[in-house]
């Protein structure tokens, strides 16, 4: 008897899927999709908190007060991606403690492209410009996602987006009219992140673990390898614009497809960094597990003023 | 990480005056004032609000989706509680 409910309940639940309606948090979900979707919701908060640290490396040095405002202006955006996120994963009952836990562990993962580090300013250039840009393609896809809750952070977070691939390539342009050392930096930047913003897009569809089941639930709506293609493609005549050389001899367009053809992706790189080993994993997780430590009394103290007053208004 | 998680409050924003509020989010806040404190800094930096409420989250009651079938059925079966129910012959205008 409890078995034919259960399957009645994912066929009603697939049924819902498969006519583009939402899952609310209340509705009944199979677990192992209440699974992925706490999985890849703190996963893509953790990437938005930890893609703080990277710029926020930059907020003192910025070159003028305008660029200091606008970095801050962003930094500032990113945190509240993270937040808007969390929310969303504790919606499907996941706490925010324990996933906040798992990431200082190094149970929970984030994007590998906060594992490199900023070491000029045109890599926040950079960074805005290809980072952003790789996130917003991903982003805008998921605005269609079939949790509700997580649908409906992706389409505030890409509205906040736009501005911060466009101060990105501000920055870049910048460059790229000045001095001769001033373009060699932006080339390095390129030079740089280029591939590790290739690789933010995930393993290729053919290696890719979670694909087929995500589609299906429409968690995930286009494939890694889909989204990838897109950005080279929308990103190659911006680089072309303003004199950038992308780093791929073997980058060319394909008529036949409407796309670029591009270079070999290298994904041991990719499994190291996302397995721990990448240039900055360590100092990115020693940073978070400062702020949790510093900010501990604070909270504490917070939480006990807070029942000192409901317990006086009470009596 | 020993303290006890903040409490979770559901954030409604009246986004410009004449309009109702309109549930935006939640956030983790000790009490209601920092709650709408947050709530300014997270659901209002490019000026989409001129009013912030704040309900913690565990007052809120709903229906259970699992029964909603039979809680709005009802109302389905009532077309004559719509205009376009009654027939209003030809040359009747403004009704
Ligand atoms: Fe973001
Ligand atoms: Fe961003």
């Amino acid at each position: 008897m409890k078995e034919i409910n259960l399957t009645a309940l994912e066929h009603a639940f697939q049924s819902k899927i498969d006519n583009d309606i939402k899952i609310e948090p209340k509705d009944w979900m199979p677990d192992a999709y209440r699974k992925t979707l706490i999985r890849q919701i703190s996963q893509h908060a953790h990437s938005e908190i930890i893609g703080m640290l990277p710029e926020g490396n930059w907020i003192t040095r910025a070159p003028n007060l305008r660029r200091k405002a606008v970095l801050l202006a962003k930094v500032q955006d990113e945190a509240g991606h993270g937040q808007y996120l969390y929310s969303a994963m504790e919606t499907l009952g996941e706490t925010r403690d324990k996933s906040m836990a798992d990431l200082i562990s190094g149970k929970a993962k984030y994007s590998s492209i906060f594992n490199y580090p900023t070491l000029s300013w045109a890599d926040i250039g950079a960074v805005g410009w290809l980072v952003d840009g790789a996130a917003i393609m991903n982003q805008v896809a998921l605005c269609r996602t079939s949790y509700g809750p997580y649908a409906r952070a992706m389409v505030r977070i890409c509205k906040e987006e736009s501005f911060h691939q466009r101060q990105g390539f501000e920055i870049m342009c910048t460059l790229m009219k000045g001095s001769k050392e001033q373009r060699e930096m932006a080339q390095d930047a390129v030079n740089r992140f280029w591939w590790p913003a290739l690789m933010m897009f995930g393993p290729s569809d053919a290696d890719s673990t979670h694909s087929q089941q995500s589609l299906d639930w429409k968690v995930k709506r286009h494939t890694n390898d889909e989204l990838r293609q897109s950005f080279i493609n929308a990103t190659v005549p911006q680089a072309e614009l303003i004199g950038l050389t992308i780093p791929d001899k073997d980058l060319k367009w394909n008529e036949a497809k409407g796309g670029y053809d591009f270079g070999q992706i290298d994904w041991e790189e990719f499994k190291q960094v996302i397995s721990g080993n990448g240039p900055c994993n360590a100092e990115r997780i020693a940073a978070r597990t400062k702020a949790d430590k510093e900010g501990e009394w604070v909270r504490e103290a917070a939480m006990a003023y807070a029942e000192k007053k409901n317990s006086k208004k009470a009596s | 990480m020993s303290t006890k998680e903040w409490p979770l409050w559901e954030v409604f924003i009246r986004s410009k005056q004449g309009l109702s509020h309109k549930h935006v989010g939640s956030l983790h806040a000790p009490d209601a004032e920092m709650a709408v404190n947050n709530a300014r800094d997270l659901y209002t930096r490019r000026s989409e609000g001129v009013s912030i409420w704040v309900v913690e989250s565990s007052q809120v009651f709903a229906n259970d989706p699992a029964d909603s079938d039979p809680l709005f059925e009802p109302s389905q079966s009532k077309i004559y509680r719509h205009p376009t129910f009654y027939e209003v012959p030809d040359g009747i205008e403004h009704m």
